[in-house]
């Protein structure tokens, strides 16, 4: 397979048309433009359809469209594109309509910044929208990865019939590594269910609406059901170790990436540092921390907003071990600051 | 004995729910009877709007899908950019189309998007029981205009088949009603006009079909029918407003 050099937002439109996206409706917005004009040179070349929507909102109700009629569609945004998508998204997870959702966030909350952050992290694992549902969240944190976590989504996406997130920050859509391009997907989920036009069969009907009451708990028990299913399936996490850690760093994403040259450094320093890397947000890994957690003293969530993730980090942990924080918003923290925290703790307890 | 009155295959067994007087039941059937006619059932795909017509998917006897409010024109670019030999229409009260989504089917049209649109007007939100609508005419009492729909407060009845007639995209824009037999019919040639147009794939085509809404107007269904034509008519004038050969 060839090893070539590309920039992760690249390897994301390419990874996804690899995995048979031929849908692509975008909106523009920074820093996720450049997925929509890689798309819109590309898409008309493969025979696929790229249309730049007059709105988000229109742009997600594509997506909705474009599944419903059988096909793998993406759209990608960022922070309030992405909630303005929220809807549509809402209407994905009960219509259980496959789809990939990228987004390369910003900060926020309101128009924000366009410098990296994880500031999304509630808004991506919470559902975001109306009503009770999950999308799959998933976070890479380099090039290769964009590539195969984008074909991973499609295929998770078709596979258990939901939305698929992937979260991402600008810096690495703008990253470029050496990567090996995958092969192109040839085997596909049936979609019996797609309204495509009732030839040989009865009429196929994608709706959201339940007013029966019954039916609309039995809808939701339902998607619950297949909630369950996934976070028994697809929790993903890298960890670095931390089978001796006196403290364990949970980092994500681009933090995830930078953390780990932190742990290395600390190591350097005396401190036993380990690192788990949530590359499913939701559902999120934490059988892995929860296991880290018997041998554990301490944990730390490193992230690029306020302290989001280290909600879940204690939901796993269940008050066994305490969770510390540090995050900066506007501004990825550089190795060197995660590292002096670590080695400010290890001093702090007596460790070193 | 010889058959001369059946139900359309492209509509379903099914009771509508409508109110008495209420002219989606006669919308939905030319629909049918159009589709029926030109064959083309099992390639349509129809989407239903939010509105009085939520559940048209229970009626139709062919793939649709359920939208959100105002969408329809969205959810139909991607399916007929992906499927382009489907038929894909739109179904759309005032509401849904001239105030949430405007902004849809504006584009849908500027784009030339080759869909067909049926746009049901009765000038106010139906099923959230009589509010005003961007089409609700000057005087008119709505529920949320309670002393009658004044210029300086509430703005101006939007004219929807004259606004997207200057769209170039828009193939053909035509305005019928459904309030005597003879607009019945000229209803119905004016949707399988339409749907012609998307045949030969002309551009983006809509007929704005003037309706009815006893229940919300407060009128029996023959004085509906006689407020349409005294009050609708002159602020929503029939006849084709955009026709590409």
């Amino acid at each position: 397979m060839d090893r070539v050099l590309m920039k992760g937002n690249e390897a994301l439109a390419e990874g996804a048309i690899l995995a048979g996206c031929r849908g692509f409706f975008g909106y523009p917005i920074t820093p996720s433009s450049e997925i929509a004009e890689y798309m819109a040179r590309k898409m008309p070349t493969i025979g696929g359809v790229f249309v730049q929507a007059e709105s988000e909102l229109a742009a997600i109700n594509m997506v909705y469209g474009g599944s419903s009629a059988g096909f793998r569609v993406m759209t990608a945004s960022s922070g309030p594109g992405i909630s303005l998508k929220q809807e549509g998204i809402s209407f994905l997870s009960e219509g259980e309509l496959p789809c990939v959702v990228v987004n390369v966030s910003r900060g926020g909350p309101g128009l924000g910044g366009i410098q990296p952050s994880q500031a999304d992290y509630f808004q991506a694992t919470r559902g975001g929208g109306h009503g009770d549902y999950h999308t799959i969240v998933v976070a890479p944190s380099g090039v290769q990865e964009m590539m195969d976590l984008t074909m991973q989504a499609f295929y998770w996406a078709d596979y258990h019939r939901i939305p698929v997130m992937i979260m991402l920050e600008g810096t690495l859509g703008n990253l470029m590594e050496p990567i090996t391009v995958r092969e192109p997907v040839t085997e596909f989920v049936d979609k019996p269910w797609a309204t495509n036009g009732c030839k040989d069969r009865a009429p196929n009907v994608m709706n959201t609406l339940h007013l029966d009451s019954d039916f609309l708990e039995k809808r939701n028990h339902h998607l619950q059901a297949k909630y369950e299913k996934i976070q028994q399936e697809c929790k993903r996490a890298e960890t670095f170790m931390i089978e001796d850690a006196d403290i364990v760093i949970v980092a994500f994403g681009l933090m995830g990436r930078i953390a780990k040259k932190s742990v290395s450094e600390a190591r350097k320093q005396g401190v036993k540092a380990g690192l788990i890397r949530p590359i499913t947000l939701w559902p999120f890994p934490d059988d892995v921390i929860k296991s880290a957690a018997q041998t554990a003293k301490r944990f730390l969530s490193v992230e690029i907003n306020m302290g989001q993730m280290i909600e879940d980090i204690k939901l796993a942990i269940e008050g066994r071990v305490p969770v510390e924080f540090y995050g900066r918003i506007g501004i990825s923290p550089n190795p060197e600051e995660i590292s002096r925290q670590i080695i400010n703790i290890a001093a702090r307890e007596g460790w070193i | 004995m010889k058959t001369v009155f059946q139900k359309p295959k492209s509509l379903q067994d099914n009771k509508f729910h409508y109110c008495p007087g209420c002219t989606h039941g006669i919308i939905h059937r030319l629909i049918a009877e159009c589709l029926d006619e030109m064959d083309i059932r099992e390639k349509t795909i129809g989407i239903c709007p939010v509105g009085c017509s939520v559940l048209a998917y229970d009626y139709f006897n062919f793939d649709t899908l359920e939208a959100a409010h105002g969408r329809a024109p969205a959810i139909g670019t991607a399916i007929k950019r992906l499927l382009p030999d489907r038929f894909v229409f739109t179904y759309q009260g005032d509401g849904d189309l001239a105030s949430i989504g405007m902004g849809e089917i504006v584009h849908a049209s500027l784009r030339g998007e080759k869909i067909t649109t049926f746009f049901i007007n009765n000038t106010l939100y139906g099923m959230t029981g009589g509010q005003m609508a961007p089409t609700t005419l000057l005087g008119q009492v709505a529920t949320t205009c309670p002393y009658g729909r004044k210029a300086e407060w509430e703005g101006y009845p939007a004219h929807m088949a004259e606004l997207l007639a200057g769209n170039e995209g828009a193939a053909y824009i035509c305005r019928t009603a459904v309030n005597s037999p003879a607009n019945v019919m000229k209803t119905k040639k004016a949707i399988k006009k339409a749907l012609e147009v998307q045949q030969r794939g002309l551009g983006f085509s809509m007929v704005e079909i003037l309706s009815t809404c006893p229940t919300n107007w407060g009128l029996n269904p023959v004085e509906a029918m006689k407020w349409m034509e005294d009050k609708m008519f002159p602020t929503y004038p029939l006849g084709e407003f955009k026709c590409v050969e």
